[in-house]
């Protein structure tokens, strides 16, 4: 009988295809949607994602990556003291401002990495040479730098601008996950930073660790966190800290987790929606057949592979048509979208189960056979 | 259960096929039951072509229903083929429909986007047939029914006839020893209608095999072996046709 069902379902092609428009429609509509609050989310820790280390050491009271609270320049010293620290390096981290050619000026992330190692420098070089970082007043921009201080034309290796009165030349152009304020990203030493910077007592603003072979993230950092009294978190759990971070205090938590939720809720109305018309429309049917014998179990199973079928196919398209939107108006970083797996499978799982959900309301309406149905 | 019939027909002073006795049900509607079977007394023998005629609203598709075991009676006692059907549980009797009874409907219910042939083979699917052998089987009996050019037609390509035919087929295919019809020529002119039940007639009358025909058509009283007047809820009067023709 599946091969009857299966002809049910695909036989009717008009009927067919607006069902399946449903489920794509639902499908593509909370993909994406979901796709890009995950994307807003992982630019919120680009900060953290950017530098790629295991262990982040700070001030206690942290909220989120962005939001610096500088330590004593001894910290360093301190945590390279704990048991089980492969290496421990200085990071600067904090706004400043570009001045740019024609008198304006431009709000830019300076990061300040340790000059003999460089150790949270971005992974990928689009030009020049990061090692020469080293060289005097040399900093490196990422390529949204470029852009908001005066394009690919003006800025290139070798221009020279200014960071706070400060002499900088350009060596290098690097690759960066945008950030959430938008804010670009100029990198260069920890020395040179605490130069560029206004005067202020502490400057520190993370110190960045390596535990050393087979000892776990986790457990160095419980660890740093007890010996030093400073704040210790492998880069996940403070990717985690910043998103609950905004979750709460940006009002993107609420706003944009409503448009997701209200997303979800339409779509799976619709999916149920359509599939739940889809049956009604066929208990005639299904009815005809039960009055020749078919028991209520194998209706049942037929309603199933329908629908289950037609979600399928309605989960892949739509998940095509969401990711063709993903590349297109993502393409190059400039929209948050990020399809994760935890997204397709929870969208899959939901819409199966709002598929086997209308489908058991068909399914009970035909447990009881109403005469009514067929004997007309 | 009953053994292949002998050559000798079957008299009907035998087991009925259908026995029911006291028949009564009623439909609440709205706090207030409305009696629709007020006591029906039916024996139904093997070899007979059985019509049940009345004004609308007597009960006929009721009594058919009950019979079919589709709708619960409040009371009387029912056995078909031997077995009390008012006794099975729900699932059983969707069994028993499927091994021993064929239906024939006023508005055909067939499945749109299914061939003739595979509207025909569905009983036998349902039954686990595999397909190939439920298609040959069913271009079988379309064929019987002169419906062997239609075989890979959608019931909306074909006309009302053509349709009730692939039904009849349907209603066969599985050889039941009990054929229930609802109005099969209400939505067919009177000329196909009466074609239509001679064909049904034809290939469907056995005798070990009792029909039931509900109708409105006069035209078709000439195949009935009895004729079963329904008046209010009860059976008013019953009328031997053909009966010379019949012993
Ligand atoms: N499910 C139901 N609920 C309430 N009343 C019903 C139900 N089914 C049938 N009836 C009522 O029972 C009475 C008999 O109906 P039934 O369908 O058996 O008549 P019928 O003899 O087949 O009529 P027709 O010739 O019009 O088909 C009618 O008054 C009808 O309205
Ligand atoms: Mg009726």
């Amino acid at each position: 009988m599946n091969y009857v069902a299966l002809k049910m379902l695909f036989g009717d092609r008009a009927k067919y295809l607006m069902l399946l428009a449903g489920l794509t429609f639902s499908t593509m509509l909370i993909v994406q949607q979901g796709s890009i609050f995950w994307g807003l989310m992982l630019w919120s820790q680009s900060g953290i994602t950017n530098i790629n280390v295991p262990i982040w050491v700070t001030d206690p009271n942290i909220n989120q990556v962005e939001e610096v609270k500088p330590l004593a320049d001894t910290a360093v010293t301190v945590v390279r003291s704990v048991p089980g620290v492969e290496w421990a390096m200085p990071l600067y981290k904090g706004l400043q401002r570009a001045k740019l050619e024609d008198g304006n000026y431009q709000q830019i992330s300076l990061v300040g990495l340790d000059a003999a190692t460089l150790i949270g420098r971005p992974g990928v070089t689009l030009e020049g040479r990061i090692e020469e970082l080293r060289d005097p007043d040399a900093v490196a921009l990422d390529q949204w730098a470029v852009d908001r201080l005066g394009g690919p034309e003006r800025m290139k290796i070798g221009t020279v601008f200014e960071i706070n009165d400060h002499r900088a030349r350009v060596v290098a152009i690097v690759q960066t996950q945008k950030s959430f304020q938008n804010v670009p990203f100029v990198y260069t030493t920890y020395k040179r930073a605490l130069r560029y910077t206004p005067p202020e007592r502490r400057k520190l603003s993370y110190v960045l660790v390596k535990p050393k072979d087979g000892i776990p993230a986790e457990a160095l950092a419980r660890r740093i966190a007890q010996e030093t009294g400073l704040g210790a978190y492998t880069a996940d759990e403070f990717g985690w800290k910043t998103i609950r971070w905004v979750l709460k205090n940006t009002g993107i938590g609420v706003n944009f987790g409503t448009t997701v939720f209200l997303g979800f809720v339409v779509g799976m109305a619709i999916a149920g929606q359509t599939f739940y018309l889809f049956t009604v429309e066929n208990l005639k049917q299904f009815g005809a057949l039960k009055a020749i014998g078919a028991s209520t179990g194998m209706l049942a199973r037929m309603i199933l592979l329908q629908s289950f079928t037609v979600g399928l196919i309605g989960y892949g398209v739509g998940i095509g048509l969401a990711t063709a939107f993903g590349l297109t108006a993502g393409r190059g970083g400039n929209l948050p979208y990020a399809e994760t797996w935890p997204l397709l499978v929870g969208v899959l799982i939901a819409l199966l189960g709002i598929c086997a959900f209308s489908s058991a309301i068909s399914i009970r309406k035909l447990a009881k056979l109403e005469p009514g149905i067929v004997f007309r | 259960m009953t053994t292949q019939p002998s050559e000798i027909p079957e008299p009907p002073a035998s087991a009925p096929l259908v026995h029911a006795r006291g028949i009564v049900k009623s439909f609440r509607v709205d706090h207030t039951r409305i009696p629709v079977l007020k006591g029906v007394d039916l024996d139904v023998a093997a070899g007979e072509v059985l019509l049940l005629v009345g004004p609308s609203g007597s009960g006929k598709t009721t009594l058919l229903s009950v019979i079919a075991g589709i709708l619960d009676a409040d009371e009387g006692t029912l056995t078909v083929l031997d077995r009390d059907l008012f006794s099975m549980t729900e699932d059983e009797k969707t069994a028993f429909r499927r091994e021993a009874m064929g239906f024939v409907f006023q508005q055909f219910n067939l499945l749109p986007t299914l061939t003739a042939t595979e509207n025909v083979a569905v009983p036998l699917l349902i039954r686990g047939l595999k397909k190939e052998a439920a298609f040959a089987r069913a271009i079988e009996v379309l064929k019987t029914l002169g419906m062997g050019g239609r075989l890979t037609s959608t019931p909306s390509h074909l006309s009302g006839g053509e349709q009730q035919r692939v039904a009849i087929a349907r209603a066969l295919v599985t050889e039941p020893r009990l054929l229930l019809c609802d109005e099969p020529t209400a939505n067919l002119d009177a000329e196909t209608g009466h074609r239509v039940v001679e064909a049904l007639c034809r290939v469907g009358k056995r005798p070990d095999r009792a029909m039931i025909i509900v109708t409105h058509d006069t035209r078709i009283f000439e195949f009935g072996d009895r004729l079963v007047h329904m008046d209010d809820g009860r059976i008013r009067e019953v009328q031997h046709m053909n009966e010379e023709e019949l012993r």
